[in-house]
Parts: C-alpha cells; sequence; structure tokens
C-alpha cells in the first residue's frame, strides 16, 4: 500500500488545506459571532424573526423559493452627500466657500475634506452616506448585505439565481396581504410575472355562514367562482409573514449607510 | 519517493483476462441500471420544471411538482443519481483492469449499490415532498445522505481493497486521479452533512461551507473521476502513450492543490478575505485546466501506431454465430478476425461513440471549467452572477462532461464485461448525436442568455421583468436541448436495460439447461465456478467442449 499511501498523503495536504481554510477559519472567525449595534445607536441587530416568520422560513426552504430568489445585495460603493446645518458666525465666507465645494456625489474622503474647510469657517454640516449600484437603484436593500444579516437565519437561502427579484428588502416593499395575493395569483398583482403560482398554500372553499375575514381579495379574473373563497392556510401566512421580516435598510458598521 | 510507474494503460498487459471482466459483471449492472434509471428521471424533472417557464400555471395545485422542489430534484438525480454511481462503477472497472486483479466479494458492491439508488431514492422523494436541507447539491435530507455515505464507503471500500491487491503494482496515472476522488467525496460529505444539517453551524458560515462543498464535489470530484477516466481511454484509442506521465501528476497535483479552493462567489456576503482567496485559487486553477487540455491534444493526435480503439482489437466474449463455433485460441479468448469484425463491428464505421464521448466530455470539461474560472474573476462576476450563465455552465460540467465521458466509458466497458455486444449498438450512435446536440443546444442559448439578463440587471433603468423577458427567448431553445438530452438518456437506458435483460435471460435459459441435462452431462458443469460473475468463462468453457 505504499503508493496508494502517497495518493492518501496528497488528498490529505490538499483538501485537508482547504478545509482548514474554508471549513475551520469561518468557523472560529464568524462561528462564535453575537449580535451587533445598529451605526450611530445602541439597538442590536439582529432581532430575532417572530415566530410565526421563523416557521414560514421553512415553508421558504421546503419549497425552493432560493431556486428563483436570492437573498443579497450587491453595491458597487458609496456616496456622499453634503448638507449645511448651521452657518455659523460669518454666513457669507461659508456661503462662498460652499459655492465653490462639490457637495454630492463624493468620497467618503472628499466629503470629509469638505466637512472639515467649512467647520474651519464655522459652519456645521451633515454627512450622508448612500450606497450605489444597479441593486440599491432598483429598491432591493439600501445597503450590501454582510454576515451580519443572516446571524438567525437556519437553513441561510442566500440562493444563487435571480430569476425572480432578490428578496433581501422585500418586507420594505410589500407587505403580508400583497404577498399572499402574489402567492395564490402572481399575475394578479404583477402583470407579466414568470412566478408560477402557489394555490397548494391556499384553501379554495364554500363561503360558510359569513365570509372568513382572511379570505383573499382577488381582482374577478383571478377569483374563485361565487359563493367559493380563497383561504390562505397557515403555511401561506407563515411565509407571508417571512417575506414580511425581511429588510435590508438597517445601518451598519460593516455597510455605513445614512438612514 | 520512488515509484513504479505505468506510462500507457496497457503497458504490460498481455491478453485480457476474461475473468477479471466477469467478476465486475454483477456489480456494474447494479451501479449502471440505477444509474440509467435516474438519468431519464433527472431528464424528466428538468424537463418539468423548464416547462414552468413558458407556463408558469401548469401543475400549480401539486406541492410535489413546484418548480422549487422539481429543479434541485433534478439536478440531485443526475448527479447522486447517475454521475457518482456510474463514476465509481467505472472507477471499479478501471482498478480491476489497471491491477489486473478480479474483483473479490462481488456481493458487496452489489448490495452497496443498490443501497446506493436506494438512498438516491429516499432523497428525491424527500425533497419532492418539501423536506430538502436547503443547501444547493445537499438538499437530500439525512435518511438519504446517511444511506449514501455508507453505501459510498462500502463501494469505495471495495475499490481500494481491489487497489490493494491488484497483480500489477505499477501505477498509472488514472490511479492517482481515481483513489484521490474515493477517499475525496467521504470527506466534504460527511463535513458538509455535519457542520450544515445534523449540527448546523451559525449564520453565513452554512453559505461557506455549502460553497466549499459544492465546489469540491462539482468541480474537484467530478475532474478527478472524469479526467482518471479519460486518461486510460485516449491512449487506447489513438495508439499513443499518454503524453506525458509526468506532466499528468502536474495536472492532478495543480488540479486537487487550487481546485480545492474554487466556489466562493466574489460577491459573497462574508468577510472579504474568502472571495479574494478563492477567486485567486480560481486563476491559479487555468493551470491544470491547461494541463489537462495538452495532454489530451497531444496523446489524441494522429498516429500510425495501430489503434486499439473498440471493436478493432476487442475481446469482446461475443456469443458465437449460431450453429459456427469460433476456433478457440490459447488464451481462451473469442478473438474476432477482420470479417468478424466488419458483421460485428459494435458501431458501425467511423469514429466510435466512446471515442466521441469522450473528446467531447474533454472539450466540455476545458470550456466550462473555463466558464467556473470567469465566473470567479470580480469584473466578469458582476454580469454573470445570479444569471442564468452559472447554471448554463453547472450543466457544461455535469452533462456535457462528466455524463458524457461515463457514457463513452460505460458503452466501451460494458460489452466486455457482459459478455454481450450492445443490443442497439446504432442508438449508442444516435445517442452521441442527440447528446451532443442537447447539450449545445441547452448550454450556449442560456449562457449567452445569462450574459444579457446580466447586462440588463446592471441597468436599472430597465425594469426586472424586462430582464426576465429577455431571458425567454433563450429559453425556448434550452427546452428543445432538454428534450434532446431527455430522449438521448432514453436512448442510453435503452441499450443498459435491453443488455441486463440479455444477461438474465441467458442465465435463466441457461439455469434451465442445467436443470434438464442429462445427469452425466450436468456433472461437468457442477465442476465449474457456480457464481454467476464467473458464467461467462462457464459459457466459453461450454463453447470449448462443444
Amino acid at each position: 500500500m505504499k503508493n496508494g499511501f502517497w495518493i492518501f498523503l496528497a488528498v490529505f495536504v490538499a483538501l485537508g488545506g482547504s478545509w482548514c481554510g474554508f471549513v475551520l477559519a469561518p468557523e472560529l472567525q464568524l462561528g462564535g459571532a453575537k449580535q451587533t449595534t445598529t451605526l450611530n445607536s445602541s439597538d442590536v441587530y439582529p432581532v430575532g424573526r417572530p415566530g410565526e416568520a421563523n416557521q414560514g422560513l421553512s415553508v421558504y426552504r421546503a419549497n425552493g423559493c432560493a431556486a428563483c430568489h436570492t437573498e443579497q445585495v450587491r453595491q458597487t460603493g458609496i456616496a456622499c452627500v453634503m448638507t449645511l446645518t448651521d452657518a455659523g458666525k460669518n454666513p457669507e465666507a461659508v456661503t462662498n466657500l460652499i459655492s465653490s465645494l462639490k457637495l454630492t456625489g463624493l468620497t467618503k474622503e472628499e466629503a470629509d475634506a469638505a466637512s472639515d474647510k467649512i467647520s474651519a469657517a464655522g459652519g456645521k454640516t451633515e454627512i450622508h452616506i448612500i450606497a450605489t449600484g444597479p441593486d440599491i437603484a432598483r429598491g432591493w436593500g439600501m445597503r450590501q448585505s454582510v454576515a451580519d444579516d443572516f446571524l438567525h437565519d437556519n437553513p441561510v437561502q442566500l440562493g444563487s439565481l435571480r430569476a425572480g427579484p432578490d428578496l433581501s428588502n422585500i418586507g420594505a416593499r410589500a407587505d403580508a396581504n400583497w404577498q399572499l395575493l402574489h402567492l395564490y395569483a402572481p399575475q394578479s398583482v404583477v402583470k407579466g410575472s414568470t412566478m408560477p403560482p402557489f394555490r397548494y398554500l391556499f384553501e379554495v372553499r364554500k363561503i360558510g355562514r359569513e365570509p372568513s375575514p382572511n379570505a383573499l381579495k382577488l381582482p374577478p379574473e383571478f377569483a374563485p367562482p361565487a359563493g367559493y373563497e380563497v383561504v390562505p392556510k397557515p403555511e401561506a401566512r407563515e411565509l407571508a409573514a417571512y417575506l414580511s421580516s425581511l429588510r435590508a435598510t438597517v445601518p451598519l458598521y460593516d455597510a455605513p449607510i445614512s438612514p | 519517493m520512488t515509484l513504479n510507474v505505468m506510462k500507457t494503460p496497457d503497458a504490460r498487459a498481455e491478453t485480457p483476462d476474461p475473468k477479471i471482466d466477469a467478476s465486475l459483471r454483477v456489480p456494474l449492472l447494479a451501479l449502471f441500471g440505477g444509474a440509467a434509471f435516474w438519468l431519464v428521471v433527472s431528464s424528466v424533472l428538468a424537463m418539468i420544471a423548464s416547462i414552468k417557464f413558458h407556463a408558469p400555471d401548469f401543475p400549480a395545485h401539486c406541492p410535489w411538482l413546484t418548480y422549487g422542489r422539481v429543479q434541485p430534484a433534478a439536478d440531485d438525480a443526475l448527479l447522486y443519481g447517475f454521475c457518482i454511481p456510474a463514476g465509481l462503477g467505472v472507477a471499479l472497472w478501471l482498478f480491476a483492469q489497471l491491477g489486473r486483479a478480479p474483483l473479490r466479494g462481488a456481493i458487496v458492491p452489489v448490495v452497496a449499490a443498490k443501497l446506493w439508488h436506494l438512498g438516491v431514492l429516499v432523497g428525491l422523494a424527500g425533497i419532492l415532498s418539501g423536506n430538502s436541507t436547503g443547501f444547493a447539491w445537499l438538499e437530500f435530507p439525512r435518511a438519504g445522505s446517511v444511506i449514501l455515505f455508507f453505501a459510498y464507503l462500502l463501494l469505495a471500500l471495495w475499490a481500494m481493497m481491489n487497489f490493494a491487491a491488484r497483480r500489477e503494482r505499477a501505477l498509472y496515472p488514472s490511479h492517482w486521479f481515481l483513489v484521490a476522488a474515493l477517499f475525496w467525496f467521504p470527506w466534504i460529505y460527511s463535513t458538509a452533512n455535519l457542520f450544515l444539517v445534523a449540527w448546523p453551524v451559525r449564520g453565513v458560515v452554512q453559505a461557506v461551507i455549502g460553497w466549499w462543498f459544492a465546489g469540491n464535489l462539482l468541480f474537484v470530484w467530478l475532474a478527478l473521476v472524469g479526467i482518471g477516466t479519460a486518461f486510460y481511454f485516449l491512449p487506447k484509442f489513438s495508439g499513443r502513450p499518454l503524453q506525458s506521465y509526468y506532466l499528468a501528476l502536474f495536472a492532478f497535483w495543480t488540479l486537487i492543490l487550487f481546485g480545492t479552493w474554487c466556489g466562493i462567489p466574489p460577491g459573497a456576503p462574508v468577510p472579504a478575505w474568502l472571495p479574494v482567496l478563492s477567486s485567486f485559487a480560481a486563476v491559479l486553477t487555468v493551470v491544470p485546466v491547461l494541463a489537462v487540455a495538452a495532454i489530451a491534444w497531444q496523446t489524441s493526435r494522429r498516429s500510425d501506431a495501430p489503434s486499439l480503439e473498440c471493436g478493432c482489437d476487442a475481446p469482446v466474449a461475443a456469443p458465437a454465430p449460431a450453429g459456427r463455433a469460433a476456433p478457440m485460441p490459447a488464451d481462451g479468448l473469442v478473438r474476432q478476425d477482420k470479417a468478424t469484425r466488419a458483421s460485428h463491428l459494435p458501431y458501425g464505421d467511423g469514429a466510435s461513440p466512446p471515442r466521441g464521448f469522450i473528446r467531447f466530455g474533454l472539450m466540455s470539461f476545458v470550456l466550462s471549467s473555463l466558464m467556473l474560472i470567469a465566473m470567479a474573476c470580480p469584473r466578469i462576476s458582476q454580469v454573470t452572477e445570479f444569471t442564468w450563465f452559472g447554471p448554463a455552465q453547472t450543466q457544461l460540467q455535469l452533462y456535457g462532461f462528466f455524463a458524457m465521458t461515463m457514457f463513452g466509458a460505460i458503452y466501451y466497458l460494458l460489452p466486455r464485461v457482459v459478455g454481450f455486444e450492445l443490443p442497439f449498438p446504432k442508438l449508442a450512435r444516435l445517442q452521441f448525436w442527440i447528446s451532443m446536440a442537447g447539450v449545445v443546444l441547452f448550454v450556449l442559448p442560456l449562457a449567452i442568455g445569462g450574459v444579457e439578463q446580466g447586462m440588463k440587471l446592471n441597468n436599472p433603468g430597465l425594469s426586472f421583468l424586462d430582464a426576465t423577458r429577455a431571458t425567454l427567448v433563450f429559453f425556448r431553445f434550452s427546452t428543445t436541448g432538454l428534450l434532446l438530452i431527455l430522449s438521448g438518456n432514453s436512448l442510453f437506458a435503452l441499450n443498459i436495460f435491453a443488455m441486463t435483460f440479455v444477461w438474465e435471460k441467458s442465465l435463466v435459459k441457461k439455469a434451465f439447461a442445467v436443470v434438464t441435462a442429462p445427469l452425466e452431462r450436468s456433472s461437468t458443469s457442477a465442476s465449474l465456478p457456480s457464481s454467476p460473475g464467473f458464467d461467462g468463462t462457464r459459457r466459453r468453457d461450454k463453447e470449448v467442449q462443444a
């Protein structure tokens, strides 16, 4: 077995190396990660999802939503916008100074330098940091996703394909009611959507003594026949709660933005 | 260290030993039969998934057939159902051939093969019923994974025991690739299952381990087995020794050293050093890919040496035409003379399917690896990440490279192992063209569509639906490609199943003959080995008696 031993050694060196690098090291670095605080405040982040939303993650997993949707926002950079909050004792000098300076689309360094000049002249300024990039411009999030965002998720559903839009910030864009309509009949709220309907998460039933308060208010062409109503099953409600809990709006030290 | 090296697969190959092939018959039929079944299942599932893009309402009421379950099930059926058992079967055969040692205790790999396919069944049922783990390429629920793991251990153990017991002690480069692959899978599969499913780690570490696992399985494991197999067949087809032994070892070392670090996408929401390191390794992976390309090119150049190709010198122990006993050479093999060869040539004239499959597989390997490396470059990833370019690359890697290489190897070895020629050799030829057209028609439009989708997604002025709608045109082509792949897979399965059927029929016939034979005759056959694994030898012995 001498030759077999050499091959085993080769495997051990090569795979062992990458095991240490991509399994052990990330676990040592992040495995014990704790909640962090949001930028410039003492609020902890991320707070756990409410129970129903947490169960919604498992509906999300079971139905393979991540096959078409990502939950990670990319950003290409940041841009700073500077505003004058107080002109100080010598407003004329400050105004003259400001008219000679660029105030939007600055890098952080440029903004800091300009801010220093104005404060030397006695004015007070505020710097707003705005994340840039196509994902941000689409409203998919106010900043890029970072490791902290996924602390409580199990399994972490990053996704790798955008056959549908990114969902990191879907909670800020749509409410739970919209989610239910969209799950039952995607075309009823997004014309031309290619998402398959998830009708099996709903129950179409005869209206009883009085209509259920949870029944969907569907446009006529998607509505069930008269006398029937569409009621979401618990899975649908959980999934909608989970989707509503997804937000990418919190400023963090790793991904600074001005709210 | 001094190694005893073998520079061509047949360096000291005296005459092929029918006992070796016969000892592998039942395990290989068990492995390949199930693999062929899952191959068809995977393409049917992929078709269902693909149709959903043209008609999203198509079975909307059935949770089992929702896109998010069917698509991962199709991927896993291809990877775990076909690729891995086919690779293990081919590895078993290659070890026995290169080491000139018959497989002992063939019952264990047979049981392991059945167990493996049971694991795939459990896993797929789990995904379709909504019990997926939610990790890409690791969706099988716990029960399925545990079965797969132990079935793999048994198969790998038997392959290693055959490797240890080899009579030809010298090593051929294929040995390196295949032995490494045997060790590779249990390590990555247990790591991924322990840290993601059994005792899940927290947060994005899950994603990092998931990428590490998927990269090592889809890129490294498949490359080790596929390239190891191709390195055995290339010299056989061209009649030239592998060009060269040391370049092959260099490719092996660089592949396992660099390839194993690939897979973390550049934009991932993880500490920046992880994707940077991964991209760097991906760029270095160009080295083994080019080395493999150079070896393939140099080895398969036209040569004047007599070709050892399938069909020519093939020790196919074909049943002698009825009423005419073949003259038996001293080595006990039915060697075909030119005239019989012309009538028996398994695949007609011209390039044989095994050769075509393996060549196409190697080209796909180089191309799909270059696509993978390109996707690891931050600039390109800006466009291709999250688009259909990724699935196109995966399909080229799994099907274009690995499955095609396995088709070639199986079409080559199965007639030798079972002792019958392929029932439908013309269909094997047809499958080559259909599968090749299918891969091209699936991968090319999807890759182009992916780039277009990526560029549109990067332009926030265009609505998301515009970007999605742009890909639908390309989907028409790729669905057609999938249809071709499905037909090709069915042809493959047809040949494998018919082969199994013919073999089973011959067993029944023989059993019947033994039972009904007069007493004095049956006493001679009783002295022959009675294991079904040896019935090839038995038949030939009978022919001698005749």
